[in-house]
């Protein structure tokens, strides 16, 4: 879902740009301060690897609009995929929660494209091992459907009509050469 | 990949320096589930992990256990003694037992060398065996604690390489005693070893092994980042190896007066159950320079480690790195 395509660029098009996602990012960060009432309760933990500089940007937003500072981390649900068994055993990400933990607070994970929904259920599961957050909220990029589990996102940059079929690779400058969000078909 | 073979671990002579620091990075990420408030990850549920232990090693044993049981395996813990295998059951008939039990994973000890890879490639039964201890031979995931502890305390003095994940170079490591299965995978990753040794415990044929040799603790204990003092095996004692343990500790044990001569930076490393007193002295042992009760925990998170990559996924993500 989120490695770079091998370029055949025309079957690809760009369905948000730079300047879409920094927005969509502001609105989201806006949308957080609203529903939560401000922002010291919360802590960001970004799904590797898009999900972590998506959160980062999102804090740092956050703290621009409420001028407090935001607890960021990451969350790594490799051990926790309900698909394990399907595939060779895969490298593991960073788990990093910060100081301030989790418990009592208001846990937003943030992750860059919702597809079936298998990785927030675990990253669910990841989150209750390490504590118990007053709630959990999901922020995600991209929402391109085809759940598979009753899960919902509560804050959506770009609500993106796809086939089953069809590909979205979410590029950011911290991990690719770009800023950009392209829907197309992998080549097989 | 061969996708047909079961990956087991065995040696660590079978490991390249990616398989090595593979399973380090892993072990390095598994090492915050110990920090977690729950101890305990869903990754193996419903998997079967058999300690098949011939001989003794209860922290070898505890530490499998203790990282299956982490990742939510089963255990079932298989002593040699007072079991069939006391009453003449042979290898292949406790193999073919296992089998039918559905283990996924066999963790072997025994006290022959060999007997591991016996048990991975005679056919009996279709699980993946770790080697926990044959004999002189190999302990391959001591070795890899060691080498996970060494990075872990000496990232500063460790020279960078431009390629992969950070590796054990410009390392100088001495190894006292007379058991040396680590050699090689510190080797693998780039450290200098030197093997410090009295002539009678020295191994033959040093020549083939990517090591130093040296007779003198007093000599090499100025030039190392780390010294590991293994224990001296109670049958050598009164095998005509040395005239007495109070010469061996003149010599070669680790006193606070030599472990002054060490840089400051130095670690003093022990595989445990030590000898206080004989190889290694109390006050030294229980010295901020030493970190032997750091590779007791390293230890469950690098068995942790080797268990997922082996057992975690449809097949072993060890891949070409194990043989």
């Amino acid at each position: 879902m989120t490695a770079v395509p091998a370029r055949p660029a025309d079957s690809f098009r760009e369905v948000l740009d730079a300047s879409d996602i920094s927005r969509a990012l502001t609105r989201i960060a806006h949308e957080i301060v609203e529903r939560n009432k401000g922002c010291e309760n919360i802590v960001l933990l970004g799904i590797p690897s898009r999900g972590v500089p998506l959160a980062r940007r999102i804090a740092a937003k956050l703290s621009e609009i409420d001028n407090s500072h935001v607890p960021v981390g990451s969350i790594d649900i490799t051990m926790y995929r309900d698909d394990l068994r399907l595939k060779p055993a895969r490298a593991l990400a960073h788990t990093e929660v910060p100081p301030e933990g989790i418990d009592g607070r208001v846990v937003i994970l943030v992750d860059d494209v919702l597809f079936s929904g298998r990785t927030i259920r675990a990253a669910m599961d990841a989150v209750s091992d390490l504590g118990r957050p007053q709630a959990i909220q999901l922020a995600t990029l991209v929402d391109r459907g085809h759940r598979e589990l009753p899960i919902r996102a509560d804050y959506v940059g770009k609500n993106l009509p796809t086939a089953q079929s069809e590909a979205v690779h979410v590029k950011l400058t911290e991990l690719d050469d770009q800023d950009s969000v392209v829907l197309g078909v992998d080549a097989q | 990949m061969n996708t047909q073979m079961k990956a087991h671990l065995l040696s660590t002579t079978d490991l390249n320096r990616e398989a090595a620091l593979q399973i380090l990075d892993t072990a390095e990420e598994l090492a915050r589930v110990s920090d977690m408030p729950i101890k305990k990850m869903p990754t193996l549920r419903g998997r079967t992990v058999v300690n098949l232990f011939f001989e003794d090693s209860t922290r070898t044993r505890i530490s499998f256990e203790a990282a299956a049981k982490r990742l939510s395996a089963d255990v079932i813990n298989f002593s040699g003694k007072g079991s069939s295998v006391s009453k003449g059951e042979s290898l292949k008939d406790t193999a073919l037992t296992l089998a039918a039990m559905g283990a996924d994973a066999v963790v072997i000890r025994h006290s022959m060398s060999g007997a591991p890879h016996r048990l991975a490639h005679a056919d009996w039964m279709d699980a993946h065996v770790i080697n926990a201890g044959d004999g002189t031979h190999e302990h391959p995931t001591q070795a890899l604690l060691d080498a996970f502890t060494l990075r872990q305390h000496l990232s500063d003095h460790i020279t960078d390489r431009a390629e992969g994940s950070t590796g054990l170079d410009g390392l100088h490591v001495a190894i006292v005693g007379d058991v040396l299965p680590n050699v090689h995978l510190l080797n693998t990753l780039g450290a200098k070893v030197t093997v410090v040794a009295p002539p009678t415990l020295m191994p033959l044929h040093t020549d083939n092994w990517p090591c130093e040799g040296s007779y003198s603790l007093d000599e090499v204990l100025p030039n190392v980042d780390a010294v590991m003092m293994l224990r001296v095996q109670h049958e050598r004692m009164d095998g005509g190896f040395f005239p007495s343990t109070r010469e061996y500790s003149q010599r070669y044990g680790l006193t606070v007066q030599r472990a002054a001569t060490m840089p400051d930076h130095a670690i003093v490393m022990h595989p445990g159950p030590m000898n206080r007193g004989l190889e290694i002295e109390s006050r030294v042992a229980d010295s901020p320079r030493s970190v032997i009760v750091d590779q007791v925990r390293n230890g469950v998170s690098v068995r942790m480690a080797v268990l997922y990559l082996l057992l975690g996924g449809s097949e072993s993500a060890l891949g070409d790195g194990v043989a």
